[in-house]
């Protein structure tokens, strides 16, 4: 089932007397229970694609779907109480930094009209969840970055919500914290079957939890779908880009590098095969490596290399083939590594 | 060092003084407080942004605030008269004093709400606040601090002011001190009077961080 449909969604800012279109014509939709991540360079307008979700940005043109609801046509009131069924959390965390970590996760439930001690129970047990009990009397400034973005995380999911949308919410934190956010934030799709949105600029983020992905560019979606997928197979300079953590950038004199570059991708399964050395000893001809990473993806390690291939048209045919055949996944590189 | 009637009048004048420069802040603040929160949500980048409500008050405060104080004592004596019924004594003196604070605390309320980070009222929006209750809910909690250091700067001006009024009949400390030292050359009764009125300053000063303090819990 859809939880959220993006169809066509503008977004255009009047800055003095000239537009900036910061989304144009997006159309994607996201299904019940999946984590969805949405990344882009900064400046790229996710984070604006993700604010119009809730409406937090009025599109310009478009529409934005909840469960089949148009919000659109939704009256101020209606609005606010879909609203608390969204939860969303941030990269600098927001939270109130005059009330305590209990009155912070309290707020939600406070807004939406619940009792005090109702408010107060749900908040302990949300605590818990997050692994922040004992906590529960510091007050946000006595806490590390990433003990405030679980009491966030916290806050968020205080009204029971369907969706979280997650705003660039482990940019600020370092890499453990990240992970144990991430690890925190797929715990919770699992155990309470909430659709996750997460916004980006770390192919990192999402290649750790997202199922799909949408790649942003200059206002524009490029690229859509599996992560694996688009891992194993970049179209765009946009998604090679991310991945690669590298700008592509073309210039003439590659033309004139005769060196055939290659990337291949392989998974758990096949990194038990010494593929590269049977590769040399069988064809008898130097492969230059030219990068290598693990990572991974879903769940399952991924390989990733570049190799430079020799001259030989023919070898470089049957080398690709001989890959090929092993079920790894291979495409030409054109620019620099 | 004085007579017992010098020691009552300096007491009534005590009385005087923190008659006037407490009402006064407390009836301008039931005025300020609505007309700084109207700024700071009627502007540009408020909740419910409105240029045309902005510049009526913005215009207003800027008015009275740009005339002096004694100026402003003098040119409301006709309408200090028809709310207090008379234009002397201290409760006359409320009357201006209230004039020029509610547009002074205007101006404090307004810059300490437009301190209130962003991001936090964007994540109550992002829960289903109305505007109603993320003014009451997070501008005005978030702000707390600030606003008690704001008060506690109105109060002293306030002090200073009710001081002043003294120059045209309008009792307490401030009174005293033009009376005797001004009229009399009674040095030793205005020094008395200037000690007192420090002594006043330092209390309701000291007084006010402290409670900004203790309440404040950003950084602890």
């Amino acid at each position: 089932m859809k939880e959220i449909e993006i169809k066509n969604l503008t977004k255009k800012f009047e800055i003095k007397d000239h537009t900036v279109t910061a989304l144009n014509g997006v159309s994607l939709s996201i299904e019940k229970g999946e984590i969805y991540g949405i990344i882009g360079m900064s400046g790229a307008g996710k984070s604006t694609l993700v604010r119009s979700i809730n409406f937090l940005e009025r599109p310009t043109d478009g529409q934005i779907l909840i469960e089949g609801v148009d919000l659109a046509e939704l009256s101020k009131k209606e609005l606010r109480k879909k609203r608390s069924e969204i939860g969303m959390i941030f990269q600098s965390f927001n939270l109130i930094e005059q009330k305590n970590v209990l009155d912070n996760i309290c707020f939600p439930l406070e807004i939406a009209g619940k009792k005090k001690k109702e408010a107060r129970k749900r908040a302990k047990e949300l605590l818990g969840l997050v692994n922040m009990t004992e906590k529960e009397k510091s007050y946000p400034s006595q806490l590390s970055g990433g003990q405030k973005q679980r009491v966030a995380i916290a806050r968020a999911l205080a009204t029971n919500p369907k969706i979280l949308l997650c705003d660039e919410a482990t940019s600020a934190l370092d890499p453990q914290t990240t992970e144990s956010i991430l690890n925190l934030l797929k715990d919770i799709n699992e155990k309470l079957g909430i659709t996750i949105v997460i916004i980006t600029h770390q192919m990192s983020v999402v290649t750790d939890i997202c199922q799909k992905v949408a790649i942003i560019e200059n206002g524009q979606l490029v690229e859509e779908g599996l992560v694996e997928k688009i891992f194993e197979n970049p179209k765009t300079d946009a998604a090679k880009e991310l991945i690669s953590g590298k700008k592509i950038t073309y210039s003439p004199l590659e033309e004139f590098d005769v060196e055939k570059k290659i990337r291949i991708v392989f998974s758990e399964n096949s990194a038990y095969e010494p593929v590269i050395s049977n590769l040399i000893l069988k064809f008898n001809s130097p492969i230059n490596i030219l990068k290598a990473d693990t990572r991974n993806v879903g769940g399952t390690a991924k390989g990733e290399m570049i190799l430079g291939l020799p001259d030989d048209e023919d070898i470089q045919k049957a080398i690709i083939n001989y890959l090929k055949e092993r079920g790894l996944s291979v495409s030409e590189v054109t620019e620099n590594v | 060092m004085f007579d017992e009637k010098v020691i009552a009048m300096l007491l009534e004048g005590i009385r005087d003084t923190l008659y006037m420069t407490l009402v006064s802040t407390i009836v301008g603040y039931v005025i300020g407080l609505p007309m700084g929160i109207v700024l700071n949500v009627t502007r540009e980048e408020g909740l419910n942004p409105n240029k045309i409500v902005y510049r009526i008050i913005d215009f207003i405060c800027n008015i009275i605030r740009s005339v002096p104080f004694l100026i402003l004592l003098i040119l409301l004596i006709p309408f200090t008269r028809l709310v207090a019924g008379k234009s002397y004594g201290s409760t006359a003196t409320i009357v201006p004093l209230v004039i020029c604070a509610a547009p002074y605390i205007a101006r404090v309320v307004e810059s300490s709400l437009n301190e209130v980070d962003a991001g936090v009222i964007e994540a109550a929006k992002s829960m289903g606040a109305s505007n109603i209750q993320i003014i009451f809910k997070v501008l005005l909690v978030e702000a707390k601090t600030s606003l008690i250091t704001g008060a506690t700067i109105t109060t002293g001006i306030l002090l200073g002011y009710s001081a002043m009024s003294g120059t045209v009949g309008g009792g307490g400390l401030g009174d005293i001190a033009v009376r005797y030292g001004y009229y009399r050359w009674q040095t030793d009764i205005m020094i008395v009077t200037v000690i007192l009125l420090i002594v006043i300053f330092q209390i309701i000063q000291n007084l006010g961080t402290f409670i900004a303090a203790r309440l404040d819990h950003r950084k602890k």
